[in-house]
């Protein structure tokens, strides 16, 4: 049969989860042999399918285009995928809190043991997931004869661009979704995405507050850098909750991972251990942070940051 | 409203976790084991809630070994009403555990079942969801407030790329994320008062719920592990590293 992969999007771009996603299923797709596709679930989704089409290796992407697929909510989504897993062996989405919330409503539908946040493909039916908040990592083995499966995109390269797959429009869901969307206050930024950015800057509690993170969010700006927060930062209440990184925020692995005034907890390591450098700033020189930091320097953060931003000053950025 | 509120005895979260040698999995003989803290957060919420007499009754429902009624004994003691223990050592997946809360919900008839996103063993993040699917009913995950508006709630969410806030129609699931509450912690005398209320206890089989596993472990590994680097004294040096990794 077939996988199918289910976009990430926002009814104007295609994120790049989808394309890591996309990975994952070709894995997949090429131990057993079959084809990929993508299902683009959304209100207004012609652009977003059209930019999913171009993902090379891609059979051919199924669009849904409907008022209550808009904000994807998991009563919707459930509804559309469902009927369409008669003709596939496998769907895979992003382990974003988009692909988490609906997911699961799916595998219960389908009478399947999702398998969560998968970090690597070892053949059609076994997979490595991280647990304990990445203090181990499991291989499993499913014994379903579908599988529904949620990938950490930090952990594959996304798929390339080049094909040129048709889109084909289907069905609206039966019935409407049972939640109702209200609100939504996203946080507004020019900066690049914390998932998605080669740089990522954090600040820990040793900030102090909000308004001290106008020091890093200027490093960030020097270098295109994403700014990101730990747990006790959000805690605290100086940058909103969207910016954890950690075991319960988001995972990133960027290239480069500067961690400012943070300690270095678990909760917050699981988040950003997989970072190609990671340098660390912190003026306690027995912080955690530094056991696993590439680049240490115990200082003052208040001047070190400062003298940072000086530096790349000097150096042209 | 009747609330029912799932609750799950993990490795505690402040312990190392240890692979064990032979890589069947993590080593929990001899450690000390607590209730996972998002469910805290939940027993906080359906507590919260009881006081300000929105919930009528509250009730918390663990799957596991004898030992997690010590989890539900925890639960009674921040001000949940009752217990119901299904005893199993079997180890039980998110859908299993699922299918047993829905006959739970069936036989109990709440109007709401709250519970943690995930528990900190696994990571799963599913059961709430699949409750919500098995049931037919809406759902609100990662909820960083919740207000009761007659019939329905209205729950702010913690998504990716900020809050999103949702209406649901009760009966409904909500999962609840870290920023909901500040868990209370038990006081003497509402522990010595939770060692006289009920714990009903059950098996799977009450509930005719098949536990077979569907994923086998086939190995659990200590993941690639980083070491310390070298120390920088001042912004140059460290630009001057970051250059030659070629990061900057």
């Amino acid at each position: 049969m077939a996988i199918l992969v289910i976009a990430e999007h926002d009814n104007e771009n295609l994120k790049d989860a989808t394309h890591k996603t996309v990975t994952a299923a070709l894995a997949l797709a090429k131990d057993k042999g079959c084809d990929v596709d993508i299902l683009v679930a959304g209100k207004g989704v012609k652009d977003v399918s059209a930019a999913a089409a171009k993902i090379s290796g891609v059979r051919k992407v199924l669009a849904c285009d409907h008022i209550s697929l808009k904000r994807q909510l998991a009563e919707a989504m459930q509804e559309v995928v469902v009927p369409l897993m008669d003709g596939y062996d496998a769907v895979l989405a992003p382990d974003t809190t988009t692909g988490k919330n609906f997911m699961p409503r799916i595998a219960a539908m389908l009478d399947v043991m999702q398998i969560s946040s998968i970090s690597g493909v070892e053949s059609a039916d076994t997979f490595v997931r991280p647990i304990y908040a990445g203090n181990a990592l499991a291989t499993v083995k499913s014994s379903d004869t579908k599988k529904v499966i949620t990938v950490r995109p930090t952990a594959f390269a996304p798929a390339a661009e080049g094909g040129s797959a048709p889109v084909e429009t289907i069905a609206d869901p039966a019935s409407p979704s049972t939640s109702e969307f209200i609100s939504e206050e996203l946080s507004k930024s020019d900066r690049p995405e914390l998932t998605a950015a080669k740089i990522v800057i954090s600040g820990g509690r040793g900030m102090g507050s909000g308004e001290n993170f106008a020091i890093i969010e200027k490093v960030a700006d020097q270098l295109g850098a994403a700014v990101g927060a730990s747990r006790a930062a959000v805690d605290a209440g100086y940058v909103p909750n969207d910016s954890q990184v950690g075991q319960t925020g988001k995972v990133v692995a960027p290239e480069l991972y500067i961690a400012v005034g943070i300690s270095g907890a678990i909760q917050h390591l699981a988040g950003m251990k997989d970072s190609k450098v990671i340098v660390a700033i912190n003026k306690d020189e027995d912080a955690p942070i530094f056991q696993i930091a590439d680049y240490g320097w115990v200082a003052d953060l208040f001047n070190a940051v400062p003298e940072l931003e000086a530096e790349l000053t000097k150096a042209g950025y | 409203m009747k609330v029912l509120v799932p609750v799950k005895r993990v490795l505690d979260f402040n312990v190392k976790v240890r692979v064990k040698s032979d890589e069947s999995g993590v080593d929990l003989a001899n450690v000390k084991m607590s209730m996972n803290p998002f469910d805290e957060i939940s027993v906080e919420q359906a507590v919260r809630m009881r006081e300000s007499g929105t919930a009528t009754e509250t009730i918390a429902v663990s799957i596991g070994p004898d030992k997690a009624a010590e989890t539900i004994r925890t639960s009674l003691a921040m001000g949940i009403d009752r217990g119901i223990h299904v005893k199993t050592d079997a180890e039980v997946e998110p859908l299993a555990v699922a299918k047993i809360l829905k006959a739970i919900v069936e036989e109990e008839k709440p109007d709401l079942v709250i519970l943690g996103k995930q528990a900190i063993d696994d990571d799963s993040n599913q059961t709430g969801q699949m409750l919500a699917a098995l049931m037919g009913w809406p759902q609100a995950t990662f909820a960083n407030s919740i207000e009761k508006d007659g019939d329905s709630l209205t729950v702010g969410r913690e998504v990716d790329g900020g809050i999103q806030t949702i209406k649901v129609t009760l009966p409904a699931v909500v999962t609840v994320d870290l920023r909901l509450n500040e868990p209370r912690y038990a006081s003497l005398p509402n522990i010595m008062k939770a060692k006289r209320k009920p714990i009903d206890a059950k098996t799977p089989d009450d509930y005719g719920v098949d536990l077979t596993p569907r994923l086998t472990t086939v190995k659990v590994a200590e993941p690639a592990g980083r070491t310390a680097g070298v120390k920088v004294a001042d912004a140059a040096e460290l630009v001057a590293k970051l250059k030659e990794e070629g990061v900057i």
